[in-house]
Order: C-alpha cells, then sequence, then structure tokens
C-alpha cells in the first residue's frame, strides 16, 4: 500500500477526548464524527483536511479512551495514513482492527513540519518526505498485525477462522 | 523461569503451561463487556459479519451508564440498541436505570468478575478488574464484536512493572494518591503496553476501594492492565459475591519485571493533578490559591462507598462554598442506598450538595455537569485532558474524595487540614 499526501502535524498525547470530544460519542456514524475529528486539538482540522492527508504527531497518541469512534473520525475526515512517535495500545490495536494504516517513526515525526508533501510505503516500511527531500526507514508491523490486515481487519480475521475450524 | 501473576492468567487461558513478555497468544475471555458508547458499533459488526448467537449468554455483559439516563435522543437510541440485543441474544446480565451503576464498581459488586478471570472490556477502565487479581484490559469495539462471537481475544503478553508501596500513609491520603504520585513519577506513558503490578505492605493494608482505584487508573500511565496478587482482603470481597468458581494466582518469587520502582509512602502528600494531564502532579500543600466554580465526587475511579463516606466526614456540618457546584455521585444503586441508609445524604444535602442516580456523566462531559468556557472544577475522576469535563476551555483538576470535599467548602482547591476546625471532621 502506497499513499501520498500532506502533512498535518501534532505534538505529543494527543488523546481520544482531542481526536474526538465525547460530547459528539452520542452518534457512531464516522461522516457525522468527521466533522468534529480534532475539534479540540485543532478547530480547523475538519474543515480544512483533504481526502489522503497524513497526521504526524510525537509520542503516545491516542492515549485515554478505548473509543473506536476516534480512529473511525481520523479515517472518515480522509487521513490515509498516521505516522508518530509512539501510539497509545489500544488506539494502536483499534487502528490494526479496523485497517487504519499507522506507522511509528520517531525520525520521520521530528523532521515533518505542516503541509510538506509526503509519500509512504506501508509494506516496505518507508517515508519519504518530499519537502525535505529525506527518506526514513520504520519500524516493520508484527507478523501477527500483518495478518489482520490481509484479512481485512479483525472482523474478517475472526470470520475467516470460524469458517475454517472443522 | 518464573512468571508473573498477569503471565500466569494468560498462560492458563491460552491453554498453555508458560507464556513469557512479547508472545502474542489467543486467550479465552471469562467476560467480555461493553457500554452505551462502545456497544453499538459492536452490535453493528457482530450483524455484520452475519453472526446468530453470542458465544456464551452469561459471559457477554451490556452496560448503559455513560449517557443514562438518557440524556438526548441519540444517546437513547444507542442505550435501546443494547436494551434490544441483550433481549434478543437473553443475555444473563442486564442492569435498567434503577438498578444500574457505573460498570466498573457494579460488575465487581456483583459478583460477575472474579479473581483469575480474563476480561476484554470496550471501555478503557476495564483494567479495574485487576484489583481483584484478574487480568483485565480496554479494547476497542471490533475486538468487543469479536470476542462476543469466539469467545476469544488475542493479546501481547506485556512485560510487568513491579511498584512496591512502603512505609506509613500520611493523613488524607489513598489509593488515589499512590496511583497519581506513580502516573506522576513515570508519566502518561511510562507503562506503555506493559503491566503495572502493585505490590508492598501498603497494598497489602489497602482496602478493596483503594486497590480498585489504583488498578482502574493504570490506562492513564498507558498500561494495559494494572494487577494486584489476591489476599485475605480480596477473599472477604469476592466470598459472599461470587457464585461461580474462582482462583488466586500470584506471581513466582523469580518471575521476570522489566522495572521495579520503590516508592516510601510517608513521603507522599495528597496529590492533585493540573490541566491537561493526569501526569501533572502537585502536592497538595504546594497549589497556592485556585479557585473553582464545580467539584465532583464520584466515577468509576471514586465512586464507592468508602469515598462517599471519606467525603461525608469532611461535609459534615459544613457547607459548599458560594458558586460552588458540588455533585456527588454515588456509582451504583447498592452505594446510594448504603449511603442513604448511613446518613451520608443528610450530611450531603445540608452542604448543598447535588446528589445523582449512577451515571459517568460529568467525567467525560456528557452531562449532570457539564463545565462552561473558563471554569474550573476539582473532580475525584480519571482525566483531566482538554475539554474532559466540557467546553475546550474549562479545566479539570483531579484529586481523591477528601481534597475534593475540602475544596468545595472552601471554594478553591485545599486540604481537609485548612478548614475551620478540622479537629471536628468526625469519623463515621
Amino acid at each position: 500500500m502506497r499513499f501520498k499526501g500532506r502533512v498535518w502535524k501534532f505534538g505529543s498525547d494527543v488523546d481520544t477526548d482531542a481526536i474526538i470530544p465525547a460530547r459528539y460519542l452520542n452518534t457512531s456514524d464516522p461522516e457525522e464524527l468527521a466533522k468534529h475529528c480534532m475539534e479540540d486539538a485543532d478547530l480547523s482540522f475538519a474543515e480544512s483536511v483533504k481526502q489522503g492527508d497524513i497526521i504526524f504527531a510525537g509520542k503516545n497518541f491516542g492515549c485515554g479512551s478505548s473509543r473506536e469512534h476516534a480512529p473511525i473520525a481520523i479515517k472518515a475526515a480522509g487521513i490515509s495514513c498516521v505516522v508518530a512517535k509512539s501510539f497509545a495500545r489500544i488506539f494502536y490495536r483499534n487502528s490494526f482492527n479496523m485497517a487504519l494504516p499507522i506507522m511509528e517513526c520517531p525520525e520521520a515525526v521530528d523532521v515533518a513540519e505542516a503541509g510538506d508533501e509526503v509519500e509512504i510505503d506501508l509494506d516496505r516500511g518507508e517515508i519519504i518526505n518530499h519537502t525535505k527531500q529525506k527518506t526514513f526507514s520504520c519500524q516493520p508491523i508484527p507478523p501477527f498485525m500483518q495478518e489482520l490486515v490481509q484479512s481485512g481487519g479483525l472482523m474478517g480475521y475472526v470470520t475467516k477462522k470460524i469458517i475454517s475450524s472443522p | 523461569m518464573g512468571m508473573t501473576i498477569t503471565e500466569r492468567i494468560l498462560a492458563a487461558h491460552a491453554g498453555e503451561r508458560e507464556v513469557e513478555a512479547g508472545q502474542i497468544v489467543n486467550v479465552r475471555v471469562d467476560i467480555a463487556l461493553g457500554n452505551d458508547i462502545t456497544a453499538p458499533i459492536a452490535i453493528n459488526e457482530f450483524k455484520k459479519a452475519g453472526a446468530l448467537k453470542v458465544f456464551d449468554r452469561e459471559k457477554i455483559v451490556l452496560i448503559s451508564d455513560h449517557f443514562t439516563p438518557n440524556k438526548d435522543i441519540k444517546s437513547a437510541n444507542q442505550a435501546k440498541l443494547l436494551r434490544d440485543f441483550t433481549k434478543e441474544q437473553n443475555l444473563t446480565y442486564y442492569y435498567e436505570v434503577g438498578e444500574m451503576g457505573i460498570e466498573h464498581v457494579l460488575l465487581p459488586e456483583k459478583g460477575i468478575v472474579l479473581p483469575g478471570d480474563l476480561v476484554i472490556g470496550a471501555d478503557s477502565h476495564t483494567c479495574t478488574y485487576g484489583a481483584l487479581g484478574a487480568f483485565s484490559t480496554g479494547v476497542g469495539s471490533t475486538d468487543f464484536a469479536a470476542a462476543m462471537i469466539s469467545g476469544e481475544a488475542w493479546l501481547r503478553v506485556p512485560e510487568t512493572i513491579k511498584f512496591v508501596y512502603t512505609g506509613k500513609l500520611n493523613k488524607w491520603v489513598s489509593g488515589k494518591d499512590l496511583i497519581l504520585y506513580t502516573i506522576g513519577d513515570i508519566g502518561v506513558d511510562g507503562a506503555l503496553y506493559k503491566a503495572m503490578e502493585f505490590t508492598g505492605d501498603v497494598i497489602e493494608n489497602l482496602p478493596m476501594a483503594g486497590r480498585f482505584t489504583m488498578a482502574n487508573m493504570a490506562i492513564e500511565a498507558g498500561g494495559k492492565n494494572g494487577i494486584i496478587v489476591p489476599d485475605k482482603t480480596t477473599e472477604e470481597y469476592v466470598a459472599n459475591r461470587a457464585k461461580r468458581e474462582y482462583k488466586f494466582y500470584s506471581s513466582d518469587k523469580d518471575a521476570r519485571y522489566c522495572d521495579v520502582r520503590e516508592y516510601n509512602v510517608s513521603r507522599i502528600e495528597p496529590q492533585v493533578a493540573f490541566p491537561h494531564l493526569p501526569e501533572n502532579v502537585k502536592g497538595v500543600s504546594e497549589i497556592g490559591n485556585i479557585p473553582i466554580d464545580q467539584v465532583v465526587i464520584g466515577s468509576c475511579t471514586n465512586g464507592r462507598l468508602e469515598d462517599m463516606r471519606t467525603a461525608a466526614r469532611i461535609l459534615k456540618g459544613r457547607k459548599a462554598a458560594p458558586y460552588t457546584r458540588l455533585i456527588i455521585i454515588p456509582a451504583t444503586q447498592w452505594v446510594y442506598r448504603q449511603s442513604m441508609k448511613e446518613g451520608l445524604f443528610d450530611i450531603f444535602l445540608d452542604a448543598n450538595a447535588a446528589i445523582s442516580t449512577p451515571t459517568c456523566g460529568p467525567c467525560l462531559g456528557g452531562h449532570m455537569g457539564v463545565l462552561a468556557k473558563g471554569e474550573r472544577a476539582v473532580a475525584t475522576t480519571n482525566r483531566n485532558f482538554v475539554g474532559r469535563m466540557g467546553d475546550p476551555e474549562s479545566e479539570v483538576y483531579l484529586a481523591n474524595p477528601a481534597i475534593a470535599a475540602a475544596s468545595a467548602v472552601l471554594g478553591r482547591i485545599g486540604s481537609p487540614e485548612e478548614l475551620q476546625n478540622p479537629g471536628e471532621i468526625d469519623e463515621i
């Protein structure tokens, strides 16, 4: 999988209340959630984000609640991939389970600035920052996670397993 | 090689003799739960996958506690989805408004989660049950949907950090202060992906309420689970509640820990976490003058009977300061009734407190105490992120029930020791 897009840059410890505030959690409609994505971190985000844009953030991205509304909102807002120095555990898990591509790459985050043009090759674990003319190689995705992604997320994986079991 | 309690429980549920940190295992789930925010997505995924029946109707629990009693039409529809699914699947456990409570206080109280269990919950504070000596962790809605179908979950065996608490607790210092202090020490990602095992003589002497509070906030340090090896205190708590068998696991003497942190608690005073991260802690004596608009006493962190009693000790014969809203939310119907029977409600009402039916409500800015722009609250809850309790320009300070109650009287953040005639704080 390859993505090309524009960088949105955020700091460390972006929590799930910042990604999608609880005041909007009386629905799980992706379009509705996307309208308020990142609202408490950057009010302009939901209006200005373009299809294919990429989020770059510091450490512990997605900390806090287990709400899957967070990766749902990000995906529905048009974000193709999230790159961070590290991810909070449940957000990391949720992203794989629902097939939102994410990558851990501290070096690429340090260099990236808002508006940079970047390209991501998920299979090779490579991030190319065209604006800064730099290429980064990232942590490979663990084999089990790759299997999840290849099955189309956790539900695909579980369904496949149940069908193939005697 | 020895194993930690976390590894032992994971091994037993994976059908393995041994597991080690880093390994990915498929585990059998004893209880899987979801709430009115997370379960609607899970139910939808369940149906989309073409599933007809949950794997075991006694092991799936749906609790509508976040936005209930329904705060608006959309929330009402979400709660209805849970109710309809419960009826359709004939789930064993269901608690309607009037018998419900905040999930992480209610499930242990009803004996639904027990020592040695493996629990996953579509709510990040599912880690609370580690206080019983269970492996318990928060997951997303899709994980919950998959577990409803298969009765299983995939987990990476976490490394464990051992926390050792020794010494004598200072006055007004509780489980809340120990965990806030710990988060302040290691940071909000200090235990990322890891198990937090709480040990030491202080933990051995800590009542269940304080243990639940500590395990509850493991997630606030990024932890996968918080856990306490069960003992006599645990046995006393579960003996009359359990309706099925349970098992006490413990850590081997030669178990492997990735880090050991020791704290002499005699150096710890009541802690207050400043906006906007739970790691921003200060001792209550270092705070200065911070006026407040609201106090919330309740939540899955500090809404238990012991918390109500602590608040009442301080509020007895006193009143909330002018223009300071004091909102008290017993976490379950049992806590509510017991507080009433013990006369705590009279004390609260005399203090001009509003007493609410059980709900997560204001903790996540849902209802029953949302903050306006520029307002400040002291809360016994677990998160103080930007906009957590309302307007993005409001502020939440996290503290224990004693500090919260004293702050309500003072109209600023402060300690019971600052109240006039502190000697008059009674044992209740």
